[in-house]
């Protein structure tokens, strides 16, 4: 039997309707689903369009270059685009990038801060990627590259360009074939970018760091007997001894028997970013260890340690920065024995420290408490001490949790280097801007070293934010 | 195999002090406490001794001086006669009154930004991402003078207000001519009262009674509008039918404060230019609209990042089982998200409120006299004692900064889930 009213062969798809597929479909579910998302999109294409027409105008009359003062920008926009044009002038960051980067330091020497900055990366290569070894070469080889050209660019070729374009082959050499060698440069680099950016004699960080060995020395010695409590103390003791009294006498020997040094740069020549990042740098690097014993400490068993703890946290997070950083110049006089000459620079970073540590103690003890109980009852049923089980069981489970929170901290700390212009050192934001716009050439910007100044803190908080998602995503143990 | 049932009774021996941890705690507290004890005899003794080299003392006395410096935004009465404690008292209601407005402002910007930055319109998803980002990355301070400055220089002098006759005045007024932003201040309307309730002096401020009645009167219509609220869920619960209740409410929200100050004569005074400068009406220094905007707009980011992340951790499940109710998106968000992400929202949002509180302080950038502006700016120049100031300062933040968290901590205690 056969029905000739039955289709034998399938009928090929069609293709959807018009509106069920492509751009249209995609407009309609993103954009103009709905009567209320449809006001919603309009409104933003409103805001976006009145944005735009607010600030294209001003930011395609814009005069990049031929323009000194103010009125030169001005003239220049009067004859391109009409007498009532608005134009950016970014000629100013042209001129005054330098105030900006560097502060008051002088230029003949500007390659210090620039060696000191590509070596940050380079000494920070092996703590931010510390099991990807392509990643870690290309980015000394990267970084070592920019270095050497902003050298090249702010120098020529003289003698340290070429020493350092030696000196960041090598490191990229190094973190190629044996990255784990690069941590050495990571724990070099605090004494290194301290002795480029001062400057002075070479054999006071030498014997800055020889208090760290005589450090590790003793507790070697005593800590397979006393603990690791007491040996750090005792080690920690030495050291100050050492920095206190033998380090001065040690280090003028030597220089007098070795002289080497480099051109003694004053605190009050650094300014702008320079300033921000060496602040910020040295903070956060002190703080999140500094954090983690407090944080440790909240948590002990013992009594006093814990109110301690508590009272200092609570203390520091209660107060603004501000009053701080006020304390770091004008209390701290009175609080140490008279005579005493303290870098502000250094106040300030020790203040700042104090500060953001607080802040980081809570965010890790917020890890430790969302560690389950268990780890800790199976650090102690495996016969692990505290300190065994704190730096193989705890911190590297809690740690991972409060990275999120660490990073914002940070973030906040860096933000918050813009503060110390209060305290009369020239920050990127208030300091140099308030410069430049005191300058009667310049009289009358505001937009551009704002924008400028917010786009580079943008980019670094921005990166930084970024670099923690990567991180946590590394990390990422579940399968949530 | 032997077990140990009791641990060996040893006497005692000085090196247990050290080697058994059943004593070694003991051991390092008591060490910690000598450190810690000299440490705060070191600081003091230098103190001492800084002080006495300088030939200073530490007294509070200087707070009853003559203060001799004008607060142009005083919210309680102050001359340049009154003392330095009072001008303490001005600067720290101008410090509350910033944290407060900036705090109510920030948190309803954040919800909307963080409701919206979650939304499924891709524009406005996209938008509210880049928002965030940028206001979350730069520096609060930058914002306040950013702020500061456009308002202070891009805005017109009061002068270029002035009607000339045949002529239309340079800048005009905002708001159907009620509001004027000239380059030194804003210019609003003040409301005034044509038969007010009297004044109270209360020992050193005075306190209007007819601002006393209009709070309370405005307490007692939310009171009544919760009991209403009450008894209609009791109603609803009962038959199954909610009543209509919205024009009540309505009706006992805002009847009883309109009827007040009608019967008390509200009426505006609006700023006129005369003369120079505008004159009637309150104007507000740019320095506290600057640190309000900046503020409301920086925390506002933040805000919204902590209402997206309390939102996002409630789990896709309540939402779905939400619409298989057949409860629409609007009110899935309002009756079964938000009340569960709330939770999680609060203990975030207090620490947020408390940096904000504190980041007030950074009114120092447009001069704005608060607490720090006062008592650790021009009374402590003036006087010459940081000792005291800085001291007195920091303690009554911290007090401020613990009162806040004490609060809110009791709020977070009354919403937290009970659990067994």
């Amino acid at each position: 039997m056969s029905l000739s009213y039955i289709r034998k062969d399938m009928l090929a798809p069609q293709a959807p309707p018009i509106s069920q597929s492509g751009v249209i479909r995609w407009v309609r579910d993103n954009l103009f689903k709905g009567p209320f998302n449809t006001i919603l999109t309009l409104l933003a294409i409103w805001t976006l369009y009145q944005l735009i027409a607010l600030s294209w105008p001003w930011l395609a009359n814009g005069v990049w270059s031929d323009a000194n003062s103010m009125a030169d920008c001005r003239k220049i926009v009067a004859a391109s685009a009409g007498p009532d044009a608005s134009g950016a002038c970014w000629a100013m960051i042209r001129e005054r990038w330098s105030q900006f980067i560097f502060g008051f330091y002088p230029p003949s020497l500007w390659w210090r801060p620039i060696l000191a900055f590509g070596l940050l990366f380079v000494a920070l290569a092996p703590v931010l990627y510390s099991d990807n070894k392509s990643a870690m070469s290309k980015l000394c080889g990267v970084v070592g590259a920019l270095t050497v050209l902003c050298l090249i660019g702010a120098d020529g070729f003289s003698f340290h360009t070429v020493l350092a374009i030696a000196l960041m082959a090598a490191l990229t050499a190094l973190a190629a074939i044996k990255p784990r060698l690069l941590l050495i440069v990571t724990l070099l680099f605090p004494f290194v970018a301290l002795w480029l950016l001062w400057g002075g004699s070479i054999w006071g960080p030498i014997t800055a760091l020889l208090g760290f060995t005589v450090m590790v020395v003793i507790y070697g010695l005593v800590a397979p007997k006393l603990g690791p409590v007491m040996g750090a103390s005792i080690g920690f003791i030495a050291a100050c001894l050492w920095w206190l009294f033998l380090q001065s006498y040690v280090s003028e020997a030597w220089q007098a028997l070795l002289p080497f040094q480099l051109t003694y740069v004053n605190s009050d020549k650094f300014g702008g970013f320079l300033l921000a990042f060496v602040i910020g740098v040295s903070s956060i690097s002190i703080s999140l260890p500094l954090g983690i014993l407090l944080a440790l400490g909240r948590r002990s068993d013992m009594f006093l340690v814990k109110t301690l703890s508590v009272g200092f946290i609570e203390f520091v997070r209660g107060v603004p920065l501000i009053t701080m950083l006020f304390t770091a110049s004008l209390l701290l006089q009175y609080f140490l024995p008279p005579q005493t000459k303290f870098d502000l620079i250094l106040r300030v970073v020790i203040l700042v420290t104090i500060f953001s540590a607080a802040y980081n103690a809570e965010v890790v003890r917020g890890g430790l408490a969302a560690l389950p109980r268990g780890q800790y009852e199976a650090a102690d049923a495996l016969g692990l001490d505290y300190w065994q089980a704190q730096r193989l069981i705890i911190m590297p489970q809690a740690l991972k949790i409060s990275i999120p929170g660490i990073v914002s901290t940070f973030i906040g700390l860096f933000k918050d280097t813009t503060l110390v212009s209060f305290v009369g050192l020239a920050d990127p934001l208030r300091g140099i801007t308030t410069i430049v716009r005191a300058d009667i050439a310049w009289k009358g910007i505001y937009w551009e070293p704002y924008i400028f100044v917010g786009a580079i803190f943008f980019i670094v908080c921005f990166g930084m934010s970024r670099y923690s998602m990567y991180l946590e995503n590394k990390l990422k143990t579940d399968h949530r | 195999m032997t077990l140990a049932t009791e641990p060996p009774k040893a006497n005692f021996r000085l090196g247990m002090l050290i080697y058994d941890t059943r004593y070694r705690s003991y051991t390092i507290q008591v060490i910690v406490l000598i450190l810690f004890a000299l440490g705060v005899a070191w600081l003091a003794n230098n103190t001492i001794v800084n002080l006495a080299a300088k030939d200073k003392d530490i007294n509070f006395g200087f707070l009853w001086n003559r203060a001799g410096y004008d607060i142009d935004q005083h919210l309680i009465p102050y001359t340049n006669d009154d003392s330095h404690f009072r001008a303490l008292l001005v600067g720290l209601c101008n410090t509350l009154v910033v944290a407060l407005v900036g705090c109510i402002l920030s948190t309803i910007l954040g919800v909307i930004i963080g409701v919206l930055r979650l939304s499924k319109n891709w524009l406005v998803a996209r938008l509210m991402t880049v928002y965030i980002e940028i206001f979350r990355n730069v520096p609060l301070l930058l914002w306040i003078i950013l702020v500061y400055v456009v308002f202070s220089e891009t805005r017109p002098e009061p002068k270029a207000f002035k009607l000339v006759e045949g002529q239309t005045s340079a800048a005009h007024m905002n708001f159907f001519d009620t509001i004027a932003v000239t380059n030194r201040g804003t210019n609003v309307p003040l409301p005034l009262l044509t038969n007010p309730l009297p004044t109270v002096h209360l020992g050193f401020m005075p306190i209007s009674l007819s601002l006393i009645a209009v709070i309370a009167v405005i307490a007692a219509s939310i009171y009544a509008n919760i009991l209403l609220r009450r008894r209609t869920k009791v109603i609803q619960e009962a038959t199954g039918i909610r009543p209509t209740i919205w024009w009540k409410s309505v009706l006992i929200l805002f009847v009883p404060v309109v009827a007040l100050l009608f019967a008390m004569g509200l009426h505006w005074e609006y700023p006129v230019f005369k003369g120079f400068n505008f004159k009637g009406g309150i104007n507000i220094a740019h320095s506290f609209t600057a640190l309000t905007i900046a503020l409301t707009l920086y925390y506002a980011s933040v805000i919204a990042e902590t209402v997206r992340a309390g939102i996002q951790a409630i789990s896709r499940g309540q939402s779905e089982a939400s619409a298989a109710l057949g409860i629409r998106p609007g009110r899935t968000m309002s009756l079964v998200i938000l009340p569960q992400a709330l939770r999680v929202i609060i203990p975030p949002l207090i620490s947020q409120y408390l940096s904000l509180t504190k980041d007030t302080s950074l009114g120092i950038a447009v001069s704005y006299l608060d607490l720090r502006g006062t008592l650790g700016g021009i009374t402590l120049n003036q006087t010459g004692r940081e000792l005291e100031c800085m001291t007195l300062m920091m303690l009554i933040y911290l007090i401020i900064s613990l009162i806040i968290s004490a609060v809110m901590n009791a709020y977070n205690a009354s919403v937290k889930l009970k659990e067994r």
